[in-house]
């Protein structure tokens, strides 16, 4: 393998996991602020992606899809949040995960049910169709380019909301003691609804994002959410930079894994069965990771001890 | 002193970040003892306790039992081992009933957790292990009350009839009393100063006439430190505790 | 007065009296609907182990539920082809025998589960759920990106495999064979739940605390509360692979994960039968609701959602209450 189609998956694997980032922040901020495990976080992807496709054939702007699938997330998860979800909090792991599976079951029949069972696809804009050519001569898709440059600058803008802002203050507390900032005079369940809706409006986001190198279709937000359970659990719950440093290890574990693994096989096996088994352990890889970050550090990389 | 102690702590320490919550702590315990720790709120006796029992990993020093070296164990060795605990905020399975949490200790006593198919309620030694350890507490009767349902001062009595079910070498006992009320604490004092003739034991504890009634020894800790050790006579007249710790509480 | 033991036998009579009354009506359909409610109350009977009694919250069952359908898959293609599975180290053959089948699954259920469970056990609560649930998908994405049995598409094994004595293709006599495993794992799970493990288990789950300080090791206990668990529920997938002489990675699938959890909840977490009624209701809903619309898991996550807010001791609580302790 060269160099150049080397660089190529190496950017293949960080916009993957710049993708995985917006799942696994919004995630991990209700799980660190409101202890709740939402299951439901893929729908939320699957609505922002269905929202920008429907725009942008209503509209042709990408631009307005774009701001459709924030809305629309938003919307939805607020709405989630406010009939639902505020209802679990008190309750135990299991209520939580059986309602949001329920959830999904309603979300996916009733996406189902709008749009009907054929993907949807959703155009790259022109003006990021096309390739770029970067150093060394490798040529880069600019779409894929752009969506790392827009995770990238989505993680520092989270990263200023919470280090540098009231709100981000008032998230902080709410992982740290749940009792003190009602103490201080937040209206918690407003906070809560605020924190949902923005967890909601980032895998929207993502979900419009990636609508438009895959197909947008039902259920395309589960694969996503697992992923993202996975970078969670090597990051540690409740950490955004644990959200942000494991999205890029899966990223780059699973296209790198998919890209060199059967090569590393060829080495001593015939092309054919090589091709089988690396694909097969590298369909594996990220949970191996998972398992090894387990062994070492069961509470995450980042997580609190 | 004559026999050797069955506990004792040599200069173990625990801090968390920048609070140190034991610091250095030597304390024996011999055979046929009370021995009070006595101090006031936040000077450390739970963490002690947990350092003890080994629910809590010491920073340094060392927990020898019955001339054994158990630092290194965790409370589940430590407790089959024989030092048997009773929690300062009641820790009982809830939905069971009185019986059950009883012969849970004494399945752990006889090693029994795994015994798979046989009827746990159809085993005559640990049914009548679980009996005797109520009985000795006096919640014979409520044996089939849902744990849920005892009262607070009834739930205190369940910890130590579990603690006596795994028949243990050494009794730590987190505030036994709290709770318990006029009626239950003298009954409680008296059944421990029974106790103490089959395994010496650790009281913490928050009630001082219980304390002065039965510790043969206490030792007085502030802010993680022993500040004092002796026979309870002694204690209650050393100016330094006095100044520390009764003092304020009778001024 | 309707106590918890009386609509247990009730339960199971009607399991045993819906499709005897179809084979005497001609109604072949029914059957195989009563048959595949058994199949997925025996994966329901086995999660409860681990998730009701232990507490242990698994979104992975999907796995063990997956080895068990691809061991019988396995050997009966292999069976069916007349060819070996390996020859090296030693001539290992395919077979259509149910029962060799159905110890294949087990084992292979309860080592799986074995691995799962020393890993994820290092970790509790949601941890403990993220992690099966990523266990599970891994079996699933494996299975599709393996060629040897048929990837995503599956395996069909043309003729249901046999059992001695029985002609397992006659619907009422299969329909037989699973209500017996469903009554002989109801009795094990119920000695274990009245050994001293399962008073040590269910006590886990209450207080952990308790457990160690009468020297009991919470660990080893869920360790093999999970493997009995799992092997169970593998059980239960070499059966239902058998019932749609099909298998594919769909048993894998984490929806098939929650729907056993689903089971647990629509009956009673935790009760005995819970899981058995549990997968009756929703194999009658799944019929009944599939009839009506073609969107039928809105209406049901729509039950489910109102079950779990507003009915937490699923059909069992709201019929006889309260758990009774029992002494």
């Amino acid at each position: 393998m060269t160099f150049v189609l080397l660089a190529e998956q190496v950017l293949n694997g960080l916009q993957f996991g710049v993708m995985l980032f917006l799942m696994a922040a919004g995630l991990t901020l209700i799980f660190g602020v409101m202890g709740l495990i939402n299951l439901a976080h893929g729908s939320l992807y699957m609505v922002g992606a269905f929202a920008a496709a429907a725009t942008a054939a209503a509209t042709g702007s990408f631009l307005l899809a774009l701001a459709a699938s924030l809305v629309a997330a938003a919307a939805a998860g607020a709405l989630m949040e406010l009939v639902v979800i505020r209802r679990l909090y008190g309750r135990d792991h299991l209520d939580q995960v059986l309602a949001t599976f329920a959830l999904i079951l309603i979300f996916s029949e009733g996406t189902r049910w709008l749009f009907g069972s054929f993907p949807l696809y959703l155009d790259i804009p022109d003006a990021l169709s096309g390739p770029v050519t970067l150093p060394f001569g490798i040529e880069y898709p600019r779409y894929r380019l752009a969506i790392i440059g827009i995770g990238l600058a989505v993680a520092t803008a989270l990263y200023l909301l919470i280090t540098r802002t009231r709100i981000g203050i008032q998230i902080r507390a709410g992982e740290e003691d749940r009792e003190m900032i009602a103490a201080l005079g937040v209206d918690i369940s407003r906070l809560y609804t605020l924190v949902f809706a923005l967890g909601a409006a980032l895998a929207g986001f993502a979900g419009a994002l990636i609508g438009a190198i895959q197909s947008v279709q039902v259920g395309m937000g589960e694969p996503v959410l697992i992923l993202a359970f996975v970078v969670i659990v090597i990051g540690g719950i409740g950490s955004v930079k644990g959200a942000l440093v494991g999205s890029v290890l899966v990223g780059l574990t699973d296209t790198l894994g998919r890209a060199l693994l059967p090569a590393v096989f060829g080495l001593f096996m015939e092309p054919s069965a090589a091709t089988t088994v690396g694909a097969s352990l590298a369909s594996m890889a990220i949970y191996l990771l998972m398992a090894a970050v387990l062994i070492l550090r069961p509470r995450g990389l980042y997580g609190s001890a | 002193m004559t026999e050797a102690p069955v506990l004792s702590l040599r200069e173990i320490s625990k801090r968390f970040g920048a609070v140190v919550a034991s610091d250095k702590v030597s304390l024996d315990l011999r055979p046929g003892e009370i021995h009070a720790l006595i101090g006031p709120n936040g000077a450390g006796k739970s963490t002690l306790i947990a350092q003890i029992a080994g629910t809590l990993r010491s920073d340094a020093g060392a927990v020898i039992f019955e001339g054994r070296d158990v630092t290194g164990l965790d409370a589940v060795a430590r407790a089959r081992a024989g030092l048997g605990r009773t929690f300062q905020i009641s820790s009982l399975a809830m939905e069971y009933t009185v019986l059950q949490n009883a012969l849970l200790g004494a399945a752990g006593q006889a090693g029994a957790a795994f015994s798979l198919l046989r009827p746990v309620m159809k085993n005559r030694i640990l049914i009548e292990a679980a009996e005797a350890a109520l009985e000795a507490v006096g919640l014979a009767e409520f044996r089939a009350l849902r744990t849920d349902e005892l009262s607070h001062g009834q739930r205190r009595q369940l910890e130590v009839a579990i603690a006596l079910t795994l028949r243990p070498r050494a009794f730590l006992m987190d505030e036994p009393m709290a709770g318990l009320g006029m009626e239950g604490s003298r009954a409680m004092t008296e059944f421990l100063d029974r106790l103490r003739q089959r395994a010496p034991i650790l009281l913490v504890e928050h009630d001082m006439d219980a304390v002065f009634r039965l510790a043969d020894r206490v030792s007085v800790l502030v802010y993680g430190k022993i500040i004092a050790t002796g026979p309870a006579g002694e204690i209650r007249t050393d100016p330094a505790v006095r100044r520390a710790y009764l003092g304020e509480e009778d001024a | 007065m309707l106590t918890e033991r009386r609509l247990n036998i009730l339960v199971l009579a009607l399991l045993l009296a819906v499709p005897l009354w179809a084979w005497i009506a001609n109604e072949p359909f029914t059957i195989t609907l009563a048959t595949r409610a058994v199949i997925f109350a025996i994966a329901g009977v086995g999660l409860n182990l681990a998730l009701g009694t232990g507490g242990l919250v698994s979104l992975g069952h999907a796995a063990f539920f997956g080895i068990g359908g691809y061991a019988m898959g396995i050997l009966a293609s292999h069976a069916q082809a007349y060819t070996a599975i390996f020859e090296w180290p030693v001539m290992l053959e395919g077979t259509k025998s149910m029962p060799i089948i159905w110890l294949v699954a087990i084992l292979a259920s309860a080592l799986a589960a074995l691995a799962i469970g020393a890993l994820s056990l290092r970790t509790s609560g949601v941890y403990f759920i993220m992690i099966t649930l990523a266990f599970g998908q891994m079996f699933y994405y494996f299975m599709i990106s393996w060629p040897a049995y048929g990837g995503e598409d599956g395996l069909s094994i043309y003729v249901r495999n046999g059992f001695p004595g029985l002609n397992t293709l006659d619907p009422i006599q299969f329909f037989g064979l699973t209500f017996v495993i469903l009554l002989l794992v109801l009795g094990l799970v119920t000695r274990l739940r009245a050994s001293a493990f399962g008073l040590a288990l269910g006590a886990a789950r209450q207080n952990e605390a308790r457990l160690r300080a009468v020297g009991i090791d919470p660990y080893r206990l869920y360790l093999l509360a999970f493997t009995l668990s799992g092997a169970i529920t593998g059980l239960s997938g070499a059966l239902f692979a058998d019932l749609n002489r099909f298998v594919s990675p769909t048993m894998f699938s984490w929806h098939t994960s929650g729907e056993i959890i689903v089971f647990i909840i629509l009956g009673g977490v935790g009760r005995l039968m819970g899981p058995v009624i549990g997968a009756a209701l929703y194999v009658m809903l799944e019929h009944l609701l599939g009839g009506v619309s073609d969107y039928w898991q809105i209406y049901f996550g729509a039950i489910l959602l109102a079950v779990v807010l507003f009915a937490r001791g699923g059909l069992i609580g709201l019929l006889v209450g309260r758990e009774v302790a029992h002494d």
